[in-house]
């Protein structure tokens, strides 16, 4: 319908733009990532020269915790200090439909027209790899548009979300009063990845008890003095309460990541964390596509009991790594 | 791939039950849709429309002020260099007007009782046409 389109937009002038903020440029980047594909890698390639110093602060909780009541607060007090600052707000999408709607922005809309202010909202799209790659890639590629922090809210319900906390340097988790009566597993999880607790909602009954049974987890962890111990904030959104203490607790916090808390260590492990998640996406995809066209022959020697499924597993494998073993053929990035 | 589509409400109108059902129609035909709420202003759609680089801007006007505000729009996105963004007005348009709005570059209208599955349809051929999907 128009002459040239976003789709062939040559990506070295889009990521000059990006770099010196306009919103336009970097909107369009964002987009070519979560497509994947060669234009993705051209992206990355450029990223990767041009690396950002942005510091990413994750924010994540079951949902209606608060986290975008907070983000919104959270980003302003990061004006005040005159920073940069990006969001990337990621909800799941509807696994019947493959669509999903996207409304945490409702809540940050104050920010809309400050130019230090970029809001991007992202779909989870399915559970097998999409988002875990995108996401670091999209990371990396608004710490190179010169963000001093972003902010990345995931909903804390499923082991995506989980896994996108990691690849973030501060992690706050939100709870709200009551969370004590939760299953215990699901609390686990998420006391293992918290660099901070904010408590928000402490206006309703049961926050202080919620703390105590917090805090009693948090003595309960085997852990030496050495080791970061997450600070619980009690937090009131709606009444913008909290919000300097947050911040300050996650200064605290990156403080101790820099010195000696092992930040460079952390960062190296997230980035084998990432190879993983490739590697694991790429196989499946390939495991998928094999499968979706079921092999006839395959199947004949299985029902005849010629052969038997470890077997058969065994000469699949075999087939998947005689395809890589003959270059050039790359792979696929577009999952 | 889901198409991406920001439905937005300009203007002073206040309730956005329309608005909301389609959203969620589209969320079940499987697009990702950005909603913004009530009473935005034209800028600040533009602002989240090229953020957010969706492939369709949907704008929903009971006010009666449909050809200003779609004009406003359709202005901004080309200023910031995002006009092959396709606009589509939904809402209270009297007949007389959806020729304008096309002539203004509105790229459908669907006035208040077109069937949401022909809106559906409407928008995924304009988000299957934006060729760079
Ligand atoms: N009482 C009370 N309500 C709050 C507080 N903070 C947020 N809320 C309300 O909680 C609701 C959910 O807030 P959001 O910020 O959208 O929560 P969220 O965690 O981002 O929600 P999802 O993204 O949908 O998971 C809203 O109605 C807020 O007004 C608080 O401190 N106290
Ligand atoms: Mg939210």
């Amino acid at each position: 319908m128009v002459a040239v389109s976003r789709l062939s937009r040559p990506i070295a002038p889009l990521f000059a733009s990006a770099r010196k903020g306009h919103a336009a440029a970097l909107g369009q980047l964002l987009s070519i990532v979560e497509s994947g594909g060669p234009r993705a890698r051209e992206v990355a390639d450029l990223v990767r020269a041009n690396p950002g110093h942005a510091y990413a602060i994750g924010i994540t909780g079951a949902p209606g915790a608060g986290k975008s009541t907070l983000t919104d607060l959270l980003v302003a007090q990061l004006r005040a200090r005159s920073a940069r600052v990006a969001v990337l707000a990621i909800d799941p999408s509807s696994p019947k439909s493959g669509g999903a709607i996207l409304g945490d922005r409702v809540r940050m809309l104050g920010h809309t027209l400050d130019a230090g202010v970029f809001v991007r909202s992202m779909a989870s799209r399915g559970h097998v790899g999409g988002l875990a790659l995108a996401a670091p890639e999209a990371m990396r590629l608004i710490g190179a548009a010169n963000f001093d922090v972003m902010i990345i809210e995931t909903v804390g319900v499923g082991q995506v979300e989980l896994d996108i906390a990691r690849f973030v340097d501060t992690t706050i988790v939100v709870v709200n009063p009551g969370w004590g009566d939760d299953v215990q597993a699901a609390k686990a999880g998420l006391l293992e990845i918290a660099d901070l607790f904010v408590l928000n909602k402490s206006d309703r009954p049961g926050a202080d008890a919620t703390r105590a049974d917090l805090e009693s987890m948090l003595d309960a962890r085997n852990s030496s003095d050495q080791d970061w111990r997450p600070p619980v904030i009690p937090a009131t959104a709606i009444a913008r309460e909290g919000i300097t203490e947050i911040l300050d607790a996650t200064d605290r916090h990156r403080a101790w990541m820099e010195s000696g808390g092992g930040i460079e260590r952390f960062r190296g492990d997230r980035l084998v964390q990432e190879t993983e998640a490739i590697v694991r996406a790429r196989l499946d995809h390939e495991v998928r596509a094999l499968f979706a066209k079921t092999p006839e022959e395959l199947r004949a020697s299985l029902v005849a009991r010629e052969i038997d499924p470890w077997e058969a597993a065994d000469s699949v494998i075999n087939r998947i790594v005689d395809q890589h073993a003959t270059p050039p053929e790359p792979l696929a990035r577009d999952l | 791939m889901p198409a991406r589509i920001l439905i937005a409400k300009p203007g002073l109108d206040g309730h956005d039950r329309g608005a909301k059902l389609v959203a969620y129609a589209l969320r079940d035909a499987g697009f990702e849709v950005i909603y913004t709420g009530i009473r935005q202003r034209t800028d600040e759609i533009v602002a989240v429309a090229v953020q957010e680089d969706v492939d369709v801007l949907g704008l929903s006007i009971l006010s009666g002020a449909h050809i200003s505000l779609t004009a406003k729009v359709i202005e901004g996105l080309k200023e910031v260099g995002a006009g092959d963004i396709p606009v589509v007005v939904g809402g209270t348009i009297p007949p007389s007007d959806q020729e304008r709005l096309l002539a203004i570059g509105a790229a459908a209208v669907y006035p208040t009782g077109t069937p949401l599955s022909v809106l559906v349809e409407g928008l995924r051929q304009l988000a299957d046409d934006d060729a760079r999907r």
